[in-house]
């Protein structure tokens, strides 16, 4: 798969419900009641009940590894998590990622992620790299 | 903050047997709808003996070894204060249904910043053979004690 620097090779929005937040509890065994308890989530101070920080950067790996082909090799991933992104109990979230290529050299892509919710960008510096 | 942390290793944790429905498991709840993270047979033709876990599987062994960290008595690490600031992974290899997966975690520095610090740790995952797979690194933040009303994001 030839990378060219600026194009989006993947765009797509998911929307997370309570149920979204349950499963990747299960899934990924954090149990933090702050992601699908209101009564936790108010008492240490937040806007509501959050997605998991891990379940986002997950979904924004997924979009791009979707759009590779098959068999790409990555080499590393990585994100900062900076705005929370919190799900409604009735109309849930839409987390819309979209992945453009940033950086091309003799070894490696470097596919850089756009991750927002709500119009407020939720991870900077989330870049992953494949193998060219 | 315990500066004494910076350097520490812990003991690698309990074998990992990742199973094929986990991984399917896992790969629903991020959306991942490639065909090698529930297709054995998709998997196999790209070379794998099993399924292919999302990249952000490691989170599950590397969660292992940072429960190892917040139950040192030293720690100092408050869940309740305690922010994930930042995550990256470093591959080796991808994770397949069928392996057996111990992380060793190991601190590698802490930062001030005003009442607040940023704990960083690296946690290598390894196989059954002891080949590395993966290296899981995360940054907590742990806030300030007289912040205990705000955080418990992760």
């Amino acid at each position: 798969m030839g990378y060219t620097v600026g194009d989006v090779i993947a765009e797509r929005t998911v929307h997370l419900t309570r149920e979204s937040l349950v499963r990747y509890a299960g899934a990924s065994g954090d149990f933090n009641p702050i992601h699908y308890r209101d009564d936790v989530a108010a008492s240490v101070g937040l806007p509501g009940v959050l997605a998991h920080g891990m379940l986002t950067m997950g979904i924004a790996s997924s979009v791009v590894v979707a759009a590779l082909e098959p068999g790409a090799k990555i080499l590393d991933y990585g994100v900062r998590f900076t705005k929370p992104v919190v799900v409604d109990p009735e109309t849930g979230a839409d987390l819309h990622v979209s992945a453009t290529v940033g950086v091309v050299d003799e070894t490696a892509a470097r596919i850089d992620l756009k991750v927002t919710f709500d119009e407020a960008t939720v991870l900077v510096k989330a870049q992953l790299r494949v193998a060219v | 903050m315990n500066q004494d942390l910076v350097g520490r290793e812990l003991p690698p944790t309990a074998p990992y047997l990742v199973g094929r429905e986990k991984v399917r498991e896992f790969a629903r709840a991020v959306f991942a709808d490639a065909p090698q993270h529930t297709d054995v047979e998709a998997a196999r033709a790209l070379g794998f003996d099993d399924v292919v876990a999302p990249p952000t599987f490691a989170i599950v062994i590397q969660d292992h070894t940072l429960q190892q960290l917040l139950a040192l008595p030293d720690s100092g690490i408050v869940l309740a204060r305690t922010i994930h600031a930042e995550q990256r992974f470093a591959y080796t290899r991808p994770i397949v249904a069928g392996d057996e997966l111990t992380g060793r975690l190991r601190v590698t520095g802490i930062r001030m910043m005003g009442g607040n610090a940023m704990i960083t740790s690296e946690a290598e995952i390894t196989d059954a053979s002891g080949a590395h797979v993966v290296t899981a690194t995360s940054v907590l933040l742990v806030g300030a004690e007289d912040d205990a009303d705000k955080g418990g994001a992760a």
